[in-house]
């Protein structure tokens, strides 16, 4: 969870590389989706809770919006973790893409609703691109997990 | 164990909700933007100022490597851009000659000049939901919720949060942004509209045809938030068929901005009193001017302040144009530090100054 606000922190300096801005993925939605598919816990739906508030308020989004987009997404994943769990790598990718699609469609409908306007599509579409590349970050993580818990052996 | 999961995760989302709420990040109350931001903000900046620095400084190596690199071609270019800009000199100083006399006809008071404070951006949030701006300046600099913000090439957006050390910008491209626009060319109102993209709309158009491809677009100044006249961007159409701005302040990173300390009409008639008030009180007006003023013709000034100054039967252009100075002055001239003719003019003004009124 550290690593991933830290990692917000590096991607919201204002650096602009040949004119092109960085880009700005959502490194909250790897343990989001990590901590779901490992296993339910009570401490891992406020953990991501507070990984929204703290987004939000280094953003300068509306309080709760990313914290209950994650959540959103969070509780999608946990209720699908039965079909997810031991699958191929690819899957879990596309898996991984669909969790990060409803976190940013719940973005873009709590916007509308919160600023009553809607926000640029191809803004959400560059994000949600940039934030489904971190899918190796959440893989290690399963694996690690996995690896850790003798469950699974 | 998976319906204490469930449960944590309702209450989670209940709280989430809660706060989505409440929350009021574009006002101009300082009370809404909440402790809790301004903790964030001021944690934020120095951290992440510490962490802009290496690029900062990279960038500045490059640029100082590129300046020695094409040292040559840069004085050619300068130095046509210097030989038009002389001529352009030479229209400007006409058109402020031009520009003094109708202000001096009219009476014209405008605004005095805005005071400023220069900044360095710290972080940048580019996401589809919000697009702010943490800036190193904050109470300290009198800055408050509302200011304007200017980079060198025009309109970034405005203050909506500040606490020591730290203010936080909305910047045009937010989607809870609203800017009244004008075109420059057709004097066209216009809303301009973030929504999270690079380039914002330009809602609420009236008129046939008010803007074309290429239009200059400047801030108009209704509803008394931003001064009039700063330049936002250029109009473009959009693939979606609507107009859009290319913000000006896009030309370039925006590093430094200046904040401008403006925060309505009301302030500027404040400063305009103030700047009045200092001055020596004018002698009573002699028995004769009040016995000349009531029968004197309706071309009087609309102002009493500094409507003294502005008689109509002075030869306006008998002012050199060499003798005006470089830098633009205030608008509002000394009043009436000196004594009142023997004959006053017939169009002289009441010498009792009325409530100041702002006239833009």
């Amino acid at each position: 969870m550290l690593q991933c606000l830290g990692w917000t922190l590096l991607f919201g300096i204002p650096l602009r590389v040949f004119s092109l801005q960085l880009p700005e993925p959502v490194f909250c939605m790897v343990p989001a989706f990590a901590w779901a598919v490992i296993r339910p816990s009570i401490i891992a739906p406020f953990g991501v809770l507070l990984m929204g508030l703290i987004l939000d308020i280094f953003w300068g989004s509306p309080i709760g919006l990313w914290a209950l987009s994650l959540l959103t997404a969070y509780g999608v994943v946990l209720l699908c973790r039965n079909w997810m769990v031991g699958q191929s790598r690819p899957m879990m990718w596309a898996w991984f893409a669909a969790a990060c699609g409803i976190a940013s469609l719940a973005g873009f409908l709590f916007t509308r609703l919160d600023a009553r306007a809607s926000p640029s599509l191809i803004a959400v579409f560059w994000q949600f691109l940039a934030t489904i590349l971190l899918y190796p970050f959440a893989h290690r993580l399963i694996d690690r997990f996995e690896d850790a818990d003798v469950r699974f052996r | 164990m998976a319906w204490t999961a469930a449960v944590a995760l309702i209450v989670a989302v209940v709280v989430a909700v809660a706060l989505l709420l409440s929350d009021r990040r574009e006002t101009f109350q300082s009370e809404a933007y909440g402790v809790t931001r301004q903790v964030g903000d001021a944690v934020a900046a120095p951290v992440s100022g510490a962490l802009a620095a290496p690029g900062r400084w990279t960038g500045l190596g490059m640029e100082n490597l590129r300046d020695y690199l094409f040292a040559v071609s840069e004085n050619r270019r300068l130095k046509a851009e210097l030989k038009e800009a002389r001529q352009w000199r030479d229209v400007a100083i006409a058109l402020r000659d031009t520009n003094d006399r109708y202000k001096s006809l009219l009476g014209l008071k405008t605004e005095p000049p805005i005071p400023m404070v220069a900044a360095r951006t710290v972080s940048d949030s580019r996401g589809p939901f919000a697009n702010t701006r943490l800036a190193n300046a904050g109470v300290e600099k009198n800055i408050q919720p509302g200011n304007p913000v200017m980079s060198e090439s025009g309109l970034v957006g405005r203050v909506i949060g500040v606490t020591r050390g730290a203010s936080r910008i909305l910047l045009l491209t937010d989607i809870a942004s609203r800017t009244p626009v004008m075109i420059d060319r057709t004097n066209a109102r216009a809303i301009l509209t973030g929504d999270g993209g690079p380039n914002p709309k330009l809602d609420y158009l009236r008129g046939k045809d008010p803007v074309k491809q290429g239009d200059r677009v400047l801030t108009s100044g209704d509803g008394g938030v931003l001064p009039r006249g700063l330049p936002v961007g250029v109009a473009v159409k959009g693939l979606d068929g609507r107009w859009r701005v290319i913000l000006a302040s896009d030309a370039a990173p925006i590093d430094f901005v200046r904040i401008l300390l403006f925060q309505d009409f009301s302030q500027l008639a404040k400063a305009q009193q103030e700047e009045l008030d200092k001055m020596p009180v004018p002698p009573p007006a002699s028995p004769v001017a009040s016995l000349v003023t009531p029968g004197a013709p309706a071309a009087k000034p609309p102002t009493t302040i500094t409507a003294t100054v502005t008689s109509p039967a002075k030869p306006p252009a008998a002012k050199p144009v060499a003798a005006k100075p470089a830098t633009p002055k205030p608008a509002v001239k000394p009043a009436a530090p000196k004594p009142a003719p023997a004959t006053p003019p017939a169009t002289a003004p009441p010498p009792q100054a009325a409530a100041p009124e702002v006239p833009f």
